[in-house]
């Protein structure tokens, strides 16, 4: 019988607790194991990517050097740091909801998105710059490599993997911004608190792994080959 | 769950972070032949590992978290490798440097 009342009086502990879970600890391990399964799935994503792009690289090391200098690195460099400053922003949501502080979780939230939308607009006008400098290898041929007119066809290649690579890291900042969206109304409603702030920390390894993603898309796309001007 | 970590770590681990990324971008605009990509990665490498220990908590994690997130990258690494290795030993591939 008194088994029985210490039983119910844990079940009661906190209603966020699902049953098949011993107990908060142990909810809170599985979900943070889940997610890493989850990114670990991402790194095989974008694994491929990398992968085919190094072996391109390799075979075609002249042309990808002075393709490289179409890009423009400032604009790389400063959505590397607004991405770095969004990657703060949720560590200390994260540490906020731990905290239970209510106002300071909901700050950071906006910040994060904030930071989030600035990097797609920056890209967003990265991406106007090369549809008007007529860098986008479309079919039908609305595209001008002159200024190496020896490397046009891996020009091509290299713009393939530009945007491919940098379009979905971008969907996933879109979809980033969506959960964040989300974590704030369920923040908004009092859910996060020192005994269950498990949703804000998975979110935050998400988005922090969209941040790593860029971290090495920067060296790659925009600084490898940027002393090689063969232009 | 994690121990709450101090605002000022990950303030330090920011700074650090903004600090490589002007690092990174001004070494690309001196010519160190082959090591150039060396450096840059090598950058990008430090950062990365920066943002897993301490912003998304690995540091604190249990064991078998730890396990697969480096499992993750060691079959990163296996995938570049082995990759790598079949193409540099296709001696008819026109294969230059890394740059």
């Amino acid at each position: 019988m008194a088994d029985t009342h210490a039983v119910d009086a844990e079940h009661a502990h906190s209603p966020q607790l699902r049953h098949h879970f011993d107990d908060m600890h142990q909810q809170f391990d599985s979900a943070t194991f889940g997610m890493w399964v989850f990114l670990l799935t991402e790194i095989m994503f974008f694994g491929g990517m990398f992968g085919a792009y190094t072996v391109y690289r390799t075979m075609y090391p002249e042309a990808f050097a002075s393709t490289s200098t179409y890009m423009n690195p400032a604009f790389g460099a400063a959505n590397t740091a607004v991405l770095i400053v969004s990657s703060l922003s949720m560590a200390l949501a994260v540490r906020a909801a731990h905290l239970g502080q209510q106002k300071f979780l909901q700050l950071m939230l906006i910040a994060t998105m904030i930071f989030g939308a600035a990097f797609l607009v920056i890209k967003g006008f990265e991406y106007h710059e090369h549809w008007v400098d007529m860098k986008v290898p479309l079919i039908g041929g609305h595209w001008d490599y002159s200024e190496a007119p020896q490397f046009a066809h891996q020009a091509q290649i290299l713009f393939c993997f530009y945007f491919f690579m940098t379009g979905f890291h971008a969907i996933h900042m879109l979809v980033g911004l969506g959960i964040m969206t989300t974590i704030f109304v369920m923040a908004r409603k009092g859910t996060f608190g020192p005994s269950y702030y498990t949703p804000v920390e998975v979110s935050g390894l998400y988005w922090h792994f969209v941040d790593i993603v860029w971290i090495f898309l920067f060296p790659l796309l925009y600084l490898i080959g940027h002393t090689k001007k063969l232009i | 769950m994690h121990p709450v970590t101090p605002v000022r770590t990950y303030v330090l681990i920011w700074l650090t972070l903004t600090i490589l990324t002007f690092v990174t971008y001004y070494v690309a605009q001196i010519d160190l032949g082959q090591l150039n990509v060396v450096v840059a990665l090598g950058i990008a490498a430090f950062k990365m590992s920066l943002v897993i220990w301490f912003f998304m908590h690995v540091r604190t994690d249990n064991p078998l978290t730890k396990l697969f997130v480096f499992a993750g990258f060691f079959w990163m690494a296996i995938l570049l490798a082995l990759t790598l290795g079949d193409y540099f030993s296709r001696t008819w591939m026109p294969l230059g440097k890394f740059w």
